[in-house]
């Protein structure tokens, strides 16, 4: 089955419009692309797309009742969801550094949840 | 089942001046006003004018409560320590005809001893740059005062219960029984006995009537919309009124208020749905097209908020202040639209002095206290009072508003007592959090914190004012 | 009064960063005066990445990257007073501010730098009809309930401003469970980056309106619905267009405005554009030493470009510290066609930095020339593409290039076919 999809590439403000051919799940030609990452944000994005994901989890005894967060790589879009379904079990405890590790291996992807700042006791 | 001498049903303008009249004599009174709050109807959205009574017409009750409650301001202003300004009126008058109408006005204000001024079109834009070049005369009734009409409603209700008038918020009215020459009111989930009731219900006169009697009158709604201009807007010192007439009424009008913006409005629409009080295009249209009439260069895109009320207007074109003939004891005070905020102090001591009299002694009460004490607000002290205030209460130091400069010192105030705010917006009403030119875009995160805090409850339980008016869903954590 | 060197209003991205540039240009006696009780400013609410990629080259969520100034600041020592309301500016900088330990406290300074953020436009102020249930929030308030302290405001939302802002939003509600039912759009393009577009609407497939606005809002206590109407070529509602969804939540992403009270009020003269101060190239207003950048000068897409230019404010108050204010004449730069608003407003002739002008272009354009003239006189002429009125841009004017000039500088921009 082939398939024909557009995509604006994000990688810089150029914003080439992307002409991506799928067949069988495959990426067999990109055009458009002015650069070489235009092509490799194509191979990917068209095919199984990759996001960073912020959110905020559950803090005790830190000014705010919740501590942002951010993966530390890119998951698969398609498991957006259940991410934030683990994100949502986690329950952490001030004092917190920005960079600390508050989930491993999020849905064994590799990737881990970090603190996205600092959030010092205030008792 | 409580007991009581007279029940007022309604706590508006009206409902608040009669309990506080009443809670200088030795009775029982009891209010029950069915919102979460004091002031939730027309009371809240109206013009904020004392009118000086040059408009009713002779013969009327308008008539004779406007120009005594007017008067009757004077003192009560200063005796609740409530802000007010001095603007003065400018009737404007654009051409013969209408300068006719003008003599109308004056020939009234001579009879009822309102004093005024008369300018040529002239000299009064040389007072105020900005009206028409139509306008050819005005005349200047300089002692109408600008109120905020909320706050004199709530500090009348606060005398009332300092003088032991209890007050039941949130307590709807559903049924008045007629027993043995008494009235049974079930409000909320209580009934109250009572001999008299004071029908003060604004929009819902007519149905609380029905509860008793078959009602003469019917409610006929008519809405009023409004632009609220940013406070630093210079746009008019005066109150400025075109000539009034028979179907506009008063007209759209410029009113500077008492915290430095600038109201426009209102129109006048009969409305079906009497508790719409939504905005609509061609209400808000008419207030744009009507008051270039009378001024121009008014920067409707200085405008920080629209809001509309509700005028308890009816089928009488008088306030209907009487005792029930078949109800004997049931006194309605209804149809109390404009000048019914000018006209409350008035209305209060006349439904005590030709019907509460008839039915008790009124005996006066031993160390009732008709006044208040001034609120503190921060943005009216100098630096030393600040000081030495924050110094004692550090919580006047911290600033929640920014935009109006209000403390959380300030907010603690206005929950503290049996009149305490308990929504977002009873807060607004007390100390203004939210009044301002970002209308509560920084502020109420912070004011549900204190109140969530202050009340002991859960900030997903705190309502913006009506009964179901959430602010937050649901916690993601 | 304790007299400072200077005194920053404000101790957000802007403030942060002039704070620190004012320590390294050896301004040690300086002041930082913030109202919340944390420094960050709105970076600590916006969870979000993409921010750094140009001053650090890396993406930072809003708070990382408001703590990399944090840690800027601490390790140069910055006094930041928290919890401390700015409630006057004078035109002889004394600034009077408020909070519980000490008081109601006036302090002056040799120089003053406002970096006082902006605030949301609201629902009153852009007035759409109907009544005024609980359930309308501004984009920042829903986010900062979110974000901050962990609540979700509704479960039905319709978002109106296609903004970054109500994007981001867009995605994070749906993120968190709420479903957004569309976003409309008054113009007819988007005002996001096409970035936001993908990764919040595309992403989770939620409608973009454009060309569309909310025309009515029904509830009594709590929002029951909106109705959304498309617009003609002026963005007025056509008649017959409308539609109702059925929501419990509206958030409104309708514009940012400086937080001007402050300067308005000491008497600074303010451009009615971009409804912040009106500065030189030294980011100076029109009172000596008072100095004004971030989105308390003109509203920022980028807080690399706020850092920035908080940076070259600081230096021009380091100058200003050093040298006194320059007193030669002032050229004019003025917005030509296609371009809304340029800062800074002057320059001095005897500039000798290089100035970065910010512009906006006033509407989209596919190929476009920037040109910077005098009169007759083509100072420089750029090509650009691409070209959104909600991505800012900016050019820069040489100091070698003012000489000689005589009349104003006008930045503009022609479409290309």
């Amino acid at each position: 089955m082939t398939e024909n999809k557009e995509l604006i590439c994000i990688n810089c403000p150029m914003g080439c419009r992307l002409n991506v051919t799928i067949e069988d799940g495959r990426v067999t030609e990109v055009t458009g692309n002015t650069c070489p990452r235009g092509r490799e944000y194509a191979l990917k994005e068209a095919v199984d797309p990759m996001r960073i994901l912020t959110s905020t989890v559950k803090i005790e005894g830190a000014v705010h009742r919740v501590l942002p967060v951010i993966s530390d790589g890119e998951i698969p879009l398609r498991q957006m969801f259940e991410a934030m379904a683990e994100i949502k079990k986690i329950d952490v405890t001030a004092p917190v550094k920005e960079g600390d590790i508050v989930l491993h291996d999020i849905l064994g992807s590799g990737v881990n949840i970090i603190a996205s700042r600092t959030m010092d006791r205030v008792d | 089942m409580t007991k009581a001498d007279i029940v007022i049903i309604g706590g508006g303008i009206t409902g608040t001046m009669i309990a506080r009249a009443l809670s200088k004599y030795d009775l029982r009174t009891v209010l029950v006003e069915k919102e979460n709050d004091i002031a939730d109807g027309a009371t809240m959205a109206n013009s904020a004018i004392v009118h000086v009574g040059y408009d009713p017409e002779d013969g009327t009750l308008k008539g004779l409560l406007n120009v005594r409650g007017a008067r009757l301001y004077d003192t009560i202003l200063d005796e609740m320590n409530c802000r007010y300004l001095t603007k003065g009126a400018f009737i404007a008058a654009c051409g013969e005809e209408e300068e006719k109408h003008l003599a109308v006005l004056t020939e009234r204000a001579d009879r009822r001893g309102i004093p005024y001024r008369i300018l040529s079109g002239d000299e009064a834009r040389k007072e105020e740059p900005n009206l028409s070049e139509d306008v050819t005369k005005v005349i200047d009734f300089y002692t109408t005062k600008v109120i905020y009409p909320w706050e004199v409603a709530l500090k009348a209700a606060k005398v009332a219960v300092n003088n032991g008038v209890q007050i039941l918020l949130g307590h709807e009215v559903t049924d008045i029984e007629k027993m043995n020459g008494k009235y049974a009111v079930h409000a909320g989930n209580e009934i109250i006995e009572a001999s008299c009731v004071i029908n003060a219900a604004g929009i819902m006169a007519d149905r609380i009537a029905s509860f008793v009697e078959e009602p003469w009158f019917t409610m006929r709604p008519r809405r009023g919309e409004y632009f609220v201009l940013d406070k630093d807007v210079h746009l008019v010192d005066h109150i400025i009124f075109p000539v009034p007439s028979e179907e506009k009424g008063k007209g759209v009008l410029a009113v500077p208020t008492v915290y430095g913006n600038t109201l426009i409005g209102p129109n006048s629409d009969y409305i079906d749905d009497r508790e719409d009080n939504g905005t609509s295009y061609y209400g808000l249209d008419y207030v744009r097209k009507n008051m270039a009439k009378t001024l121009r260069n008014v920067p409707f895109n200085r405008s920080i908020r629209t809001f509309a009320g509700i005028r308890p207007a009816s089928t009488s074109s008088d306030f209907i202040i009487e005792e029930s003939k078949t109800s004997e004891g049931f006194i309605n005070v209804a149809s109390i639209e404009s000048p019914g905020l000018a006209s409350s102090p008035a209305i209060a001591e006349y439904v005590t002095q030709n019907f509460i009299s008839k039915h008790f002694d009124l005996k006066e009460k031993e160390g009732y206290d008709m006044t208040l004490p001034k609120d503190i607000v921060l943005s009216d002290m100098t630096e030393e009072e600040r000081n030495m205030l924050i110094r004692e209460r550090p919580e006047y130091g911290r600033i929640v508003c920014r935009c109006e400069q209000i403390s959380e010192g300030e907010i603690l105030d206005a929950l503290k007592g049996p009149l305490g705010a308990t929504t977002v917006k009873g807060v607004k009403k007390r100390c203004r959090p939210g009044m301002g030119r970002c209308q509560g875009g920084f502020c109420e995160p912070l004011v549900m914190e204190i109140l969530s805090r202050e009340l002991n409850r859960d900030p997903l339980d705190i309502e913006l004012d009506g009964k179901g008016s959430y602010i937050l869903e649901r916690s993601n954590r | 009064m304790r007299h400072y060197q200077a005194i920053i209003i404000g101790g957000g991205s802007a403030g942060l960063s002039a704070a620190v540039t004012l320590k390294d240009k050896g301004i040690e006696d300086i002041l930082v005066l913030e109202k919340d009780r944390e420094p960050g400013g709105i970076l600590e609410q916006c969870i979000h990445n993409g921010f750094g990629l140009q001053r650090f080259k890396e993406q930072l969520s809003g708070p990382a990257y408001a703590e990399r100034y944090i840690r800027m600041a601490e390790e140069r020592n910055v006094e930041i007073k928290l919890n401390s309301m700015v409630i006057k500016l004078t035109p002889d900088r004394k600034v009077e501010y408020v909070n519980s330990e000490e008081g109601d406290v006036t302090v002056s300074a040799d120089c003053v730098i406002l970096a006082v953020g902006c605030y949301e436009r609201s629902r009153g102020a852009i007035n759409i009809y109907g009544t005024r249930p609980s359930g309308v929030y501004t984009a920042g308030q829903a986010q900062k309930y979110l974000n901050m302290n962990g609540y979700v405001v509704g479960r039905k939302v319709f978002i109106l401003g296609s903004g970054d802002i109500g994007l981001i939003m867009a995605r994070r509600m749906t993120l968190e469970g709420a479903t957004v039912v569309g976003v409309a759009e008054l113009m007819p393009y988007s005002n996001g980056l096409p970035r936001n577009m993908k990764q919040c609407l595309e992403d989770f497939n939620i409608p973009l309106y454009l060309s569309h606005t909310v025309t009515n809002i029904f509830g009594k206590d709590r929002l029951e619905g909106i109705e959304l109407s498309e617009v003609d070529d002026k963005r007025n509602p056509i008649k017959g267009s409308e539609k109702y969804f059925d929501v419990d939540t509206l958030l409104l992403s309708v514009g940012l405005i400086p937080e001007n009270h402050l300067a308005d009020e000491a008497g600074i003269e303010m451009d009615p554009v971009t409804r912040g101060p009106k500065v030189d190239e030294n980011y100076m207003t029109s009172i000596d030493g008072i100095f004004a950048c971030g989105n308390g000068l003109h509203v920022h897409d980028l807080v690399d470009f706020v850092s920035l230019q908080a940076e070259r404010a600081a230096e021009g108050a380091a100058r200003y510290l050093s040298e006194g204010k320059s007193v030669a004449g002032v050229i004019t730069l003025r917005n030509g066609s296609n371009v809304s608003y340029t800062v800074p407003k002057y320059i001095h002739k005897d500039a000798v930095i290089n100035t970065e002008v910010f512009f906006r272009a006033s509407r989209p354009m596919e190929k476009a020339s920037l040109t910077v003239s005098c009169g007759d006189r083509l100072i420089r002429k750029l090509a650009r593409r691409k070209v959104m009125p909600s991505e800012m841009d900016r050019v820069m004017i040489a100091a070698k290039d003012l000489k000689d000039l005589d009349g104003d500088i006008v930045i503009s921009m022609e479409e290309n076919a």
